[in-house]
């Protein structure tokens, strides 16, 4: 079986389905339009804003607020690229078709990666660019220190949303199901452990939490025990952790 | 050829196919006969290598699935025309597979063709009607042009157009030398298509023959008798050495010819006001065939314990 063969076969799906347009569509529109109402509303209120916050302002990371609802769109379609192919039955005609199952699933989250990530490219330099303008005079660049890792590290975290995404999906197989785990636990979970001091130590661990770390220029004053790429490593374990679990999952289980 | 040795499946305590052994030869069609929850469907999806094998082994042409390069090249198989992306167009859903297993774009316009889908290709699936998605399915199994393959009930909600139009496929397909092995719940369907028949009940292997030799030995022939006598008649019978079966007023005899009964009845001076041989139908020769392997299970241990699969003996040598 050429891996070749399948990676085209897999291109095929993912470009043949509406899904595919719609949910990174989504995610590029509603993480850009966020981002720049937020900058915008920033700059106004930026002189009411007590002086420890404005001392601590971070213009790259205010510029990627809309990602906090922009990626329930990127998990939708991590989602679905991967439970598609069972709530339609089409995983026995898949597997039938590539018997190696490491092979269909290498090249179905390859195939389902690529696309993400452009888009979440365009997305984090579209929100970097725009946000910047409505936040005028407190303004950054990219030439600043850390702010191009930023913008990438942006791009990387929403596209590993997505990864992760996939990787649960792939071991839940339904897509309510997924969802079901996955809203509560970025929506929910997440939020919610983030704003208790007692529970922050915990959450801080949590993929999206750890992840966001790369997107942060300005640090000072806090006691994250990682930086920015060590946050950004912790949400890539992660999703190898959940890949892994959903690979050998796929490899016992009846189709 | 596709060739089973002692597959089973256990789902938990359920044994759904137990110790089937046989093998599907090319250029005929073989129909695989049983009733709902036989185990058709899941021995189909191991002949796939979907679902694992408790024990056993299967192989297509000697190999494993997994073994198979391009398998959509040695065996094309419709399980469930319901198996595809509903917002995918046919022509995507038979690229896809095409691409997948190196076949050329070519081969998706040929097969759209033969099942006669070209003018809704573009089309998405979840607008097919139950005929459609059938030979959707169908063109998907026919893609690699494969030696072998298999349809588990392909007449499924079809019209008597696509029922007719299937079965000219099927053994066009077999008289090209292809193997064709075909599930159904329905023996009158499988009488018409099938040259062989492999009946499963419960999850066993219950017959392997052709069907010349399936009709020859299950189809059976008995004597009706209505009598106003009946007591008496009985008795006759019964110091004969016959018996009969009786249902509602009307007794039947196995193993005996009309002459002998009527010659015995008008000797005791009995009044006879029906005597008839009759012939019973493939369809009750099936169901009494599968009738006798649950009734069997009931009154045995559980299923998996047994060794050699019950019916054993109409097996051909
Ligand atoms: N995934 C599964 N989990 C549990 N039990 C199953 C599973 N698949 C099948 N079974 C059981 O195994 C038995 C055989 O089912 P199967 O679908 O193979 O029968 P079938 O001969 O195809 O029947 P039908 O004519 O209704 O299609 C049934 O009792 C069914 O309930
Ligand atoms: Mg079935």
């Amino acid at each position: 079986m050429a891996v070749a063969q399948v990676v085209r076969s897999e291109w095929t799906k993912v470009r043949s389905v509406a899904s595919t347009v719609w949910t990174l569509s989504v995610a590029l529109v509603v993480t850009v339009a966020l981002g720049v109402l937020i900058s915008w509303l920033t700059r106004r209120e930026f002189g009411n804003m007590p002086a420890r916050d404005r001392l601590t302002f971070d213009p790259t990371f205010i510029s990627f607020a809309g990602m906090s609802l922009g990626q329930l769109a990127m998990i939708v379609f991590g989602v679905l690229v991967v439970s598609n192919e069972y709530s339609t039955g089409m995983i026995r005609t898949s597997l039938a078709a590539v018997p190696q199952r490491g092979v269909f699933y290498g090249s179905k989250l390859a195939v389902a990666t690529a696309p993400a990530f452009a888009v979440a490219l365009v997305t984090a330099f579209a929100s970097f660019f725009l946000g910047q303008a409505m936040l005028g005079p407190h303004r950054t660049s990219l030439g600043e220190e850390g702010v191009l890792r930023a913008v990438v590290g942006g791009a990387l975290y929403m596209t590993l949303i997505a990864v992760f995404s996939m990787g649960v999906a792939a071991m839940l197989r339904s897509p309510m199901l997924s969802l079901g785990v996955l809203m509560p636990l970025f929506f929910l979970l997440s939020p919610i452990l983030g704003t208790v001091e007692a529970t922050k130590k915990v959450g801080q661990y949590l993929p999206d939490q750890a992840g966001a770390r790369v997107m942060q220029v300005v640090t000072i004053d806090d006691d994250v025990p990682y930086g920015p790429w060590g946050g950004f490593g912790i949400m890539a374990l992660w999703c190898l952790v959940v890949l892994a679990g959903g690979y050998l999952l796929l490899k016992r289980r009846d189709a | 050829m596709i060739s089973l040795e002692g597959l089973t499946k256990r789902y938990g305590e359920k044994v759904a196919v137990n110790n089937l052994t046989f093998e599907v030869r090319p250029g005929i069609v073989t129909g695989f006969l049983g009733p709902n929850g036989a185990g058709k469907s899941t021995t189909m999806r191991m002949i796939l290598g979907l679902d694992h094998p408790t024990s056993g082994d299967v192989r297509i042409e000697g190999r494993h699935y997994a073994e198979l390069r391009d398998p959509l090249k040695s065996i094309g198989a419709l399980l469930d025309a319901t198996a595809n992306h509903g917002g995918r167009s046919a022509y995507h859903h038979l690229l896809c597979l095409a691409q997948s297993n190196g076949l050329p774009e070519r081969r998706v316009h040929e097969v759209l063709d033969i099942v006669g889908l070209t003018a809704v290709a573009k089309k998405k699936a979840k607008g097919f009607s139950m005929g459609m998605g059938q030979r959707l399915g169908i063109a998907a199994a026919l893609l690699g042009d494969p030696r072998i393959l298999m349809f588990d009930e392909p007449v499924n909600g079809l019209d008597p157009e696509g029922i007719h139009w299937i079965r000219t496929l099927m053994q066009r397909l077999a008289s090209e030398g292809r193997t064709v092995f075909v599930s159904s719940h329905l023996m009158s369907e499988m009488a018409l298509t099938a040259e062989h028949l492999i009946v499963i009940g419960q999850g066993r292997l219950l017959s392997d023959l052709s069907m010349a030799d399936f009709i020859r030995q299950n189809s059976r022939s008995y004597v009706r008798v209505r009598t106003p006598e009946r007591e008496r008649f009985l008795d006759v019978l019964r110091s004969a050495g016959l018996t009969a079966m009786e249902t509602g007023d009307v007794l039947e005899l196995d193993g005996v010819a009309a002459e002998q009964i009527g010659e015995l009845a008008a000797r005791h001076g009995l009044v006879l006001h029906e005597l008839s041989p009759q012939q019973a139908s493939l369809e009750e020769a099936f169901m009494r065939l599968t009738a006798e392997s649950v009734e069997y299970h009931a009154h045995s241990g559980p299923a998996a314990d047994e060794q050699a699969p019950w019916g054993a003996g109409w097996k051909k040598g």
